[in-house]
């Protein structure tokens, strides 16, 4: 690859999933125009969805998926040990994502429902942070690949990288789009952290918040919102356990 | 020949999810050959427990990255089902629009990152870039097709935002359905780059009988709903889906194992074929024809083929479903409902085969049960029933050790198995 002049050595990368749907590597397949140039960027050393290389040196890991057995965590040590630069990819691995769901009874009742009596391990769906340290992390269910190109490129290039702070509804008012709460709806696009083009929003279905709070939050103001527009608390709670993605606020207001 | 080999391939490459293959082979003769799924388990229907009833679809969509168009659909189409609620016709067009999308992106997906690099002898796609460029545009022009017709009807490829219960809650946009019906027209030629490629290739010699399971109407190539038949003459109301399953578990998998009328079957494209035969596109039936595939085929590496026949099928009618939508009034894709208590079963056609959710909700509009049946599981058994008899007559060809390796590798990825999915 030639930036700026200077040839550039392809970063070694490796793909790696735990407890999830695959959705997030998916998208590194995704994109079909600029699929040639992005890969021309990357020598695949391990991605076990699209080839059958199973190299061990790799620069970057992407990890993909929340962490629900004991043989995930061993394993995702192992790539820690092994990655220079270690990615949360996807809500999943940055917030425990829709997995986190079960947390809410008792693991055994919730292998004896879908299992009845046969032997299968599982636990409470963790973040990757919850387990190693993350130096990156790209939310989104399912990652945005335009966001996943601009922050390989910047890791690649050196420069700096980072992910909006504002919130969905930035977004969403450059697409122009009614605001769901004007057509009497809830939505979560006011406390979510931006970048993802306000997608749901504006096929006009609510923002769910997968990609997490906004850093420029008003948490308390939005709880104010949701109370002046007489909207049910009951769904507000649903909708911010959905991805797990707001669990320390849970606790902020009843 | 009296030869010892053990063959345990640790998390399969170039498949969705984590399985593994084991064969032991003693003294010439086969001890033992096992499909086993090591997955972790996600436990959706324990997930979906008290979700409102609005929200399934957002939910279960997440059970898989390749079929959430699908997923979301049978739950879509299960609580619709139990709530008495009638989604508008050209809602109706554009989820089988959706649904064409996404089939059309797997099985690109499956022939050209999946399958592709086995008869090209690579570790994966990306040599071909190189090797065979024109082939490798097609499939990406294809896979993109695919794309962004999942987009222009559902707002996004993966996981949709605007399929909901009712109908839609946004309607496609005139302008881009214009564009689609020009990008189709405009990408049949990739299709015609990627016939000729897999007429080039040696399709594995390899035949088992077994039980095809698809859904059927009778009157066109099936999709979302329907009749449940076998091609052993099983017919059933969709709500009987336990009947057609029959789940259970195995000590070495953490995906269940279904049967019907045999202790294995099988779902998938070569089901659709076998069982719909009749209701393909001229054009798809003309390619099928070239590849001598007819119905019923029992060679499971045929499913490929199928997959591919399936596409020409998809590139027409998707064409046709275009310009109907394009005619069609759209200011009207939403049925307004209250919810209610109800039981129903929503069965489709994903790519990989029928996929069964079955919703019960109650008084206040939430789940109080859920079941997802997923197409994998229902291919499991079929694997594995497949794996003993492939290695029996490569020992009886005597194949090497290899070459046993790389059939049992390509018999597998033949299913194109989703078992993240499977393992929901």
């Amino acid at each position: 690859m030639n930036h700026l002049g200077f040839e550039m050595e392809k970063v070694k990368i490796g793909s790696f999933d735990f407890t999830c749907c695959e959705g997030c590597q998916l998208q590194l397949a995704n994109k079909e125009s600029t699929l040639p140039d992005f890969l021309a960027l990357l020598d695949i050393r391990n991605f076990r969805e699209i080839s059958s290389e199973r190299l061990d040196d790799y620069d970057i890991a992407l990890v993909e998926g929340s962490i629900t057995r004991p043989d995930e965590i061993e394993r995702l040590k192992a790539i820690r040990a092994k990655a220079k630069v270690l990615i949360a990819f996807g809500t999943c691995a940055c917030f425990g994502g829709v997995n986190s769901l079960k947390n809410r009874i008792p693991q055994e009742e919730a292998i004896r429902e879908v299992y009845d009596n046969k032997a299968v391990e599982t636990m409470p769906s963790m973040k990757i942070s919850d387990v190693v340290q993350v130096d990156h992390s790209i939310p989104g269910c399912p990652v945005s690949k335009d966001e996943v190109e601009q922050i390989l490129v910047g890791i690649v290039t050196r420069s700096q990288v980072s992910l909006p702070t504002y919130p969905v509804c930035v977004d969403c008012k450059q697409q122009l789009n009614t605001c769901l709460f004007d057509l009497g709806e809830l939505c979560l696009g006011p406390i979510t952290r931006a970048g993802c083009n306000a997608v749901c929003t504006t096929g006009k279905s609510a923002c769910l918040g997968c990609r997490g709070p906004a850093e420029e939050l008003n948490m308390p103001a939005f709880f104010e919102l949701v109370k002046d527009r007489a909207l049910s608390l009951n769904d507000l709670h649903e909708m911010l356990a959905f991805y797990n993605a707001f669990e320390p606020f849970a606790t902020d207001e009843t | 020949m009296k030869r010892d080999y053990s063959l345990d391939i640790h998390h399969l490459t170039r498949v969705e999810g984590h399985a593994d293959i084991q064969i032991t082979v003693r003294d010439g003769q086969l001890v033992d050959a096992r499909w086993a799924i090591v997955e972790t388990p996600r436990f959706f229907e324990v997930m979906l427990k008290g979700m409102s009833a609005e929200r399934v679809p957002f939910l279960t969509s997440r059970i898989c990255g390749i079929c959430s168009i699908s997923h979301s659909l049978a739950s879509i189409r299960a609580v619709e089902r139990a709530m008495d609620i009638v989604p508008p016709v050209a809602a109706e067009k554009t989820r089988l629009l959706a649904m064409h999308g996404e089939t059309l992106q797997s099985h690109a997906l499956h022939l050209f990152f999946l399958i592709a690099p086995d008869f090209a002898g690579t570790s994966s796609v990306l040599p071909l870039i190189q090797s065979h460029p024109d082939l490798v545009r097609a499939g990406l022009q294809l896979k993109e097709l695919g794309n962004e017709i999942s987009t222009v009807t559902t707002g996004r490829c993966t996981h949709p935002v605007s399929l909901v219960v009712g109908g839609l809650s946004k309607a496609p946009d005139k302008e881009k359905l214009l564009h689609l019906r020009a990008m189709i027209q405009e990408r049949k030629p990739a299709l015609e780059t990627t016939c000729s490629f897999f007429h080039t290739l040696t399709i594995p010699d390899f035949s088992r009988e077994t039980e095809f399971i698809s859904l059927s109407n009778g009157s066109t190539y099936p999709s979302i709903g329907g009749r449940l038949v076998s091609s052993d003459g099983v017919n059933l109301e969709e709500n009987d889906y336990l009947l057609m399953t029959n789940e259970y578990t195995q000590e070495f998998s953490t995906s269940k194992f279904t049967r019907l009328s045999r202790k294995s079957s099988a779902a998938g494209a070569l089901a659709r074929f076998n069982n719909n035969y009749d209701l393909l596109h001229p054009k798809a039936k003309e390619v099928a024809e070239s590849f001598g595939l007819q119905p019923v085929c029992h060679n499971p590496f045929m499913n490929n083929i199928a997959q591919l026949v399936e596409c020409v099928h998809i590139l027409e009618d998707a064409g046709d479903l275009v310009n109907s939508l394009l005619d069609s009034d759209l200011s009207e894709i939403k049925t307004p409902y209250t919810p209610k208590a109800g039981i129903a079963t929503g069965a489709v056609e994903a790519p990989r085969g029928v996929l069964y959710h079955h919703i019960e909700i109650n008084e206040q509009g939430k789940v109080a049960k859920a079941d997802c049946i997923i197409p994998t599981t229902q291919n499991n058994g079929n694997i594995h029933d497949d794996l003993r008899a492939l290695v029996e007559q490569a020992l009886r060809e005597g194949k090497n050790d290899g070459e046993i390796t790389k059939l049992c590798e390509m018999v597998v990825r033949s299913y194109d198995p989703c078992i993240s999915c499977s393992v929901h």
